[in-house]
């Protein structure tokens, strides 16, 4: 090897200490497994990337048409592309696309589940409606007259709106827009010419937009980007957060536990993990029914462990544990003690076939567009649901008998944790302090100061940053100053994973004002302690559920969400939803912030009206900042602006 | 002494080595902050492209440079430590004689504070870096910072690898 590989590896590998990688101690152990095992993970791959392209970084490399690859060049010539597009034009078609990649991601997992849910509704599915409150709300949101009739009638009814917003050929807006997201922000996006029509459509219009030759314009490809943002806002996080409860219920407080030791040593452990609650709750049912085939088995019953939403959703909805978020799917299969990892849609990574081959881990796919060489895939449909259930089940029971005891080594690291914070079951934990106006406590506590303001943190791990330390230290710093947070996704198992979702959370992280009211709250509602002093409220689809809690307390006050003392924050954000679902943010009028920094940089203009002009737009916008003390100080001097705005 | 070498082989014209060339010479040292500077740091590294491939150039730090010999202001000079062919931009009086002189395109005027131009060239990111940001930026490799000694040893294994491997062959 020439002098210079070693240089260049000296140089990489100059970062691969497994304890800078994450502040989990379960992940550190893991990757220090990995490394005896020689085991390659995402921190390995990473270190090979590096250094990583400057030119993909700024957002300023176009590889739309044939004539490229062009880049252009930050310091000097070339400024344009082949085509005469600038730096502005690339990063703002760039942009538009990845947002394009998330709608796309969300809107293609919202309409699985209406599929789902209309055949169940017709009978021709192996799940029962478990959602009879939901239908209702729903229903009423939609205009759909359900007094009197049967839950699958009207379920069949909404899944056929859902459809229609799907088939619409019309100009009209979503319906699922204008019948859930408040009138004020829809008025606002329709004056803004970005209200979508039907989800479909304003996909496949927004990669005609920015293919080779349409739009010329960067600021007209960014209102797209807004127009995306909210697409998969109502087509992605609130149809598909509205079918999945109606399917399977509306979440309602659970305990749990968060991070690689509740994999059990002498269980049939069984990890579900990606996005879909269809595959994951079906999962559940069959671990459940078979728990005394495990035992004929050998072992001493079945344990199921989360990783990513696939497990935020059953967390949510059966308490079943996380054994980690998005950086700790290698982890968990590396513990030797994982039978069976079934994965569906999003976030698994290629590599978790390769991870399983070197220990006894059976690794099952089970979308059409969701397969991995060299896993088994088993197809889930809706009318099969059960004998596919049973069947991986089964193949995780017969798998135990592999497991290499001399390979096994779980991490003792375990939190409690609570989940399903929906809004219904937060305003039926406010309710026990006023029932006629559930959310009145809540507004009398921000007003008082109690609870300075709200913070909504979301998103992933990026293997650019050290797992979960951005995160962990801006929530404590939003605690300690009183700052409610709720959380979703990687980030609420991030924060499980160290206690911040428990009772006693509130007594060591929450402010004084902030700690007495989850008190009280807690107390009220009957849970017998506090609350905890961050909220875990779903999946990264439940984002919605954040944006309904937003828009009943801008009703409420009678103001808009822009005007209300909160913000957002994807501190570790990786996936093109994160983007996506930020934008969605923005779009309601949330100060938005991002611990990674998206590849926009090489466009001034991009970057300003992003992170500046947006806020005169819609009353949002983002921030970048890496620090997370900073971005929780920037959060907190926003909320206090808005606080002196509304006179509170 | 060791500077930098180039197999073209492995060049697939990237670019990296500008970016990370300008932003080890900008004054906030990291990408996002050298492209907002407001005179941005130029890179001393072109790639260039003639007939087939690019090949990253840069001073080559010539025992004789003929640009120091250009110098009239004495801004131009060899390293007494290193022999690396270095610029003095307090002495240098803009003339640009270097940049007449320099057989390979390597000395260029570049834009700074106050409307004024500079000499602008490679100087092995010496004070800046172990090695030059260039070599640390390439991810193929093509680029590398070593002595012309372990260069012509190397040049030598791969051939002799090549050889036998091409006999065995046969």
């Amino acid at each position: 090897m020439s002098e210079h590989h070693h240089d260049h590896d000296h140089y990489t590998k100059g970062i691969m200490f497994a304890d800078d990688r994450s502040i989990d101690p379960a992940a550190i152990e893991m990757l220090h497994k990995a490394k005896a095992d020689n085991v390659e993970t995402a921190h390995d791959r990473y270190a090979a990337q590096l250094p990583q392209c400057g030119f993909g970084d700024l957002g300023i490399c176009c590889r739309i048409c044939l004539q490229g690859p062009c880049r252009v060049n930050p310091f000097g010539e070339p400024k344009k592309g082949v085509c005469g597009a600038d730096a502005d034009l690339i990063v703002a078609r760039n942009l538009l696309r990845t947002i394009v990649g998330g709608a796309a991601s969300h809107a293609d997992h919202s309409y699985m589940a209406i599929h789902c849910l209309k055949e169940a509704a017709e009978g021709k599915a192996d799940y029962e409606i478990k959602g009879s409150d939901k239908i209702k709300t729903v229903a009423a949101k939609l205009g759909i007259d359900y007094e009197g009739r049967p839950d699958n009638d009207v379920a069949a009814e909404i899944a056929d709106v859902a459809l229609q917003d799907f088939g619409n050929a019309t100009d009209e807006p979503m319906r699922w827009i204008t019948a859930t997201a408040p009138k004020e922000r829809v008025d606002k996006w329709a004056e803004l010419g970005v209200l979508p029509t039907n989800p479909d459509r304003e996909i496949r219009a927004a990669m005609h937009q920015t293919s080779m030759g349409v739009d010329g314009s960067p600021v007209n490809t960014l209102l797209a980007s807004l127009k995306l943002g909210i697409v998969d806002g109502y087509a992605g996080l609130q149809l598909g957060t509205d079918i999945q409860d109606i399917l399977f219920g509306i979440p309602q407080p659970v305990k749990s536990e968060a991070n690689l030791g509740v994999l059990a040593p002498s269980k049939v452990n069984i990890v579900v993990h990606g996005h879909m609650p269809e595959v994951s709750e079906k999962i559940v049912e069959w671990a459940h029914k078979l728990e005394d085939e495990a035992r004929a088995a050998g072992a001493d019953g079945i344990q199921l462990a989360g990783i990513c939403c696939s497990g935020n959703e059953v967390l949510m909805r059966q308490g079943v544990p996380m054994a980690g978020n998005y950086l700790s799917q290698e982890l968990a299969i590396i513990t030797g003690a994982v039978e069976l990892m079934v994965v569906d849609v999003q976030c698994f990574m290629p590599s978790i076939t390769k991870v399983a081959s070197c220990y006894h881990t059976k690794i099952v796919t089970t979308t059409p567009i969701g397969q991995l060489p060299d896993a088994e895939h088993i197809p889930f449909t809706p009318d099969t649901a059960d004998a596919k259930a049973a069947d991986i089940v089964r193949k995780a029971i017969a798998n135990y008998a592999n497991r290499d005891p001399q390979k096994v080594q779980i991490p003792t690291y375990r939190s409690e944790a609570w989940g399903g914070f929906s809004v219904e079951s937060i305003v039926g934990a406010l309710s026990a302090l006023d029932a006629e106006q559930p959310l009145k406590p809540l507004v009398d506590n921000i007003i008082a100061g109690n609870v300075f303001g709200a913070v909504g943190v979301v998103g992933c791990n990026n293997v650019k940053v050290r797992q979960d330390y951005q995160t962990v230290e801006m929530i404590k710093h939003l605690l300690a100053n009183n700052v409610l947070v709720v959380a979703t996704g990687c980030t609420a198992t991030a924060v499980a994973k160290y206690g911040f979702m428990t009772p006693e959370g509130a007594e060591m992280y929450a402010g004084d004002g902030l700690k007495a009211v989850l008190k009280a709250v807690g107390e009220a509602a009957g849970l017998g302690g506090p609350l905890p002093p961050v909220l875990h409220m779903g999946s990264c689809v439940d984002n919605s559920r954040i944006g309904d809690l937003l828009g009943a307390l801008a009703g409420y006050l009678g103001v808009s969400i822009k005007d209300l003392p909160v913000a957002a924050s994807a501190p570790e954000l990786q996936h093109e939803k994160a983007v996506s679902i930020g934008t969605w943010a923005v779009a309601l009028g949330v100060l938005t912030h991002c611990g990674v920094v998206p590849p926009v940089l090489g466009s001034p203009l991009v970057t300003k009206v992003l992170t500046d002009d947006l806020d005169q737009l819609v009353g949002g916008k983002f921030f970048v900042e890496l620090d997370p003390i900073k971005a929780a100080d920037t959060m907190i001097e926003h909320i206090a602006a808005k606080r002196k705005a509304l006179g509170i | 002494m060791k500077t930098i070498f180039v197999d073209h082989d492995l060049c697939l014209s990237c670019h990296s080595c500008e970016l990370a060339c300008a932003t080890i010479h900008s004054k906030s040292k990291s990408l996002y902050g050298a492209i907002a500077e407001e005179y941005p740091a130029r890179s001393r590294i072109h790639v260039e492209y003639v007939g087939s491939g690019g090949f990253p150039l840069q001073c080559r730090h010539c025992d004789d440079p003929q640009c120091v010999k250009a110098c009239v202001s004495k801004a131009l000079y060899i390293d007494a430590a290193t022999g690396a062919v270095l610029h003095d931009d307090s002495h240098c009086i803009g003339c640009t004689m270097c940049v007449l002189a320099c057989p390979f395109g390597a000395v260029e005027e570049q834009e700074v504070e106050d409307n004024r131009s500079a000499v602008s060239k490679c100087d092995l990111c010496q004070k800046l870096s172990d090695a030059p940001a260039c070599t640390l930026a390439c991810p193929t490799g093509a680029i590398s910072f070593k002595t012309s000694e372990a260069y012509s040893k190397d040049k030598r294994r791969e051939y002799l690898v090549e050889l036998t491997s091409t006999s065995k062959e046969n």
